[in-house]
């Protein structure tokens, strides 16, 4: 993954919206949090492909970035996002790595399943 | 006759730190392994550093990772059994205890190497530990396969004593750290050994022991 380049981002958030898409979210601190430091508070979650659409979406931020997609009933919001896969023409693989390289936070979109 | 031992973890890379050098050992020794690896790591949260995979390419990068591993320590038989990373505990008890059972009865290994259920840390290292124990517990006592079992819950001493299982494989190091190295997605050679270049003598002292609590059924 590269660095996020956020007209680049922009232009694809752009391209999907109105649309049906499949998503996968994600958060996490890791499943072993806790084994390495007790004060720490292990938890994650993730959806694949959901279906979503939304009208109107952005990204916002100096880096790390922040990503709200504006659906009929609601709202898709991600922090901390800092790379992005240049190499994908159709989908939005977005995420977010700390210090170390681990992954932290993924938003990705997509018109077929994941 | 050579032994055949079957090793049943959760996700590519749980061999490397824990048994590719016990494994080494034995395979130089005659052993026939099958490694039933249940995942493929595919909620992992390394990616490289800096990231060369993503969520959606890292599957297949980590199967490439555990072929290498697994070529590297010399096993002879690698099973990717297809379940998702994260999920084994949430999985069809029936549906994963019967692939369990399958390869019991399709290879009849005499030792089984798993995780320590309730002592290893992650959901998925307990559940497979669990799952495997239960389906080998479902055998009469006279054909279930010795069961060694990998541990390192903090505290998991106190509750499970110490191991009885010390295997020294000092002389397995070139095969165990191929093995790790394999991996790259996964371990960062900063995270894994400091900075510096570890000397023969150092990286030895810290991989050259392994250790297996043998599971005691209860009945």
């Amino acid at each position: 993954m590269q660095l996020i380049i956020q007209e680049e981002v922009q232009r694809k958030i752009d391209e999907l919206k109105d649309q049906a898409l499949y998503i996968h979210m994600e958060m996490t601190t890791g499943a072993y949090a806790a084994h390495f430091d007790t004060s720490k508070h292990p938890a994650a979650n993730f959806i694949t492909n959901a279906q979503i659409r939304y009208s109107h979406g952005s990204i916002a931020g100096v880096g790390p970035y922040r990503v709200g997609l504006k659906m009929e009933n609601g709202w898709v919001y991600t922090e901390g996002l800092t790379h992005w896969e240049e190499t994908e023409t159709e989908r939005l693989l977005l995420a977010g790595h700390d210090l170390q390289g681990k992954l932290v936070v993924c938003l990705q979109l997509s018109r077929k399943p994941f | 006759m050579n032994q055949r031992i079957l090793v049943i973890l959760p996700h590519p890379d749980d061999e490397a730190f824990g048994a590719s050098g016990t494994l080494a050992k034995y395979i130089h020794n005659g052993a026939q392994v099958t490694y039933a690896c249940l995942t493929l790591g595919e909620m992992g949260r390394n990616m490289g550093f800096p990231p060369f995979a993503n969520r959606v390419t890292l599957p297949e990068f980590r199967k490439k990772e555990l072929e290498e591993a697994c070529e590297a320590i010399g096993i002879q038989d690698v099973r990717m059994l297809g379940f998702h990373d994260k999920t084994i505990e949430f999985e069809d008890p029936q549906l994963l205890d019967g692939r369990i059972d399958d390869l019991l009865e399709e290879l009849n290994p005499s030792l089984v190497i798993t995780f320590y259920p309730g002592h290893a840390v992650h959901p998925d290292h307990d559940a497979t530990g669990a799952a495997v124990i239960r389906t080998i517990g479902r055998l009469p006592k006279d054909r279930r396969p010795v069961v060694h079992c990998i541990a390192f819950a903090n505290n998991h001493e106190q509750v499970i004593g110490k191991a009885d299982i010390i295997n020294d494989v000092k002389d397995f190091m070139t095969q165990k750290m191929a093995a790790i190295g394999a991996h790259r997605s996964q371990f960062q050679a900063a995270e894994l050994v400091g900075s510096k270049k570890l000397k023969d003598k150092e990286i030895a002292e810290r991989f050259g022991t392994e250790r297996f609590w043998t599971y005691k059924f209860d009945s």
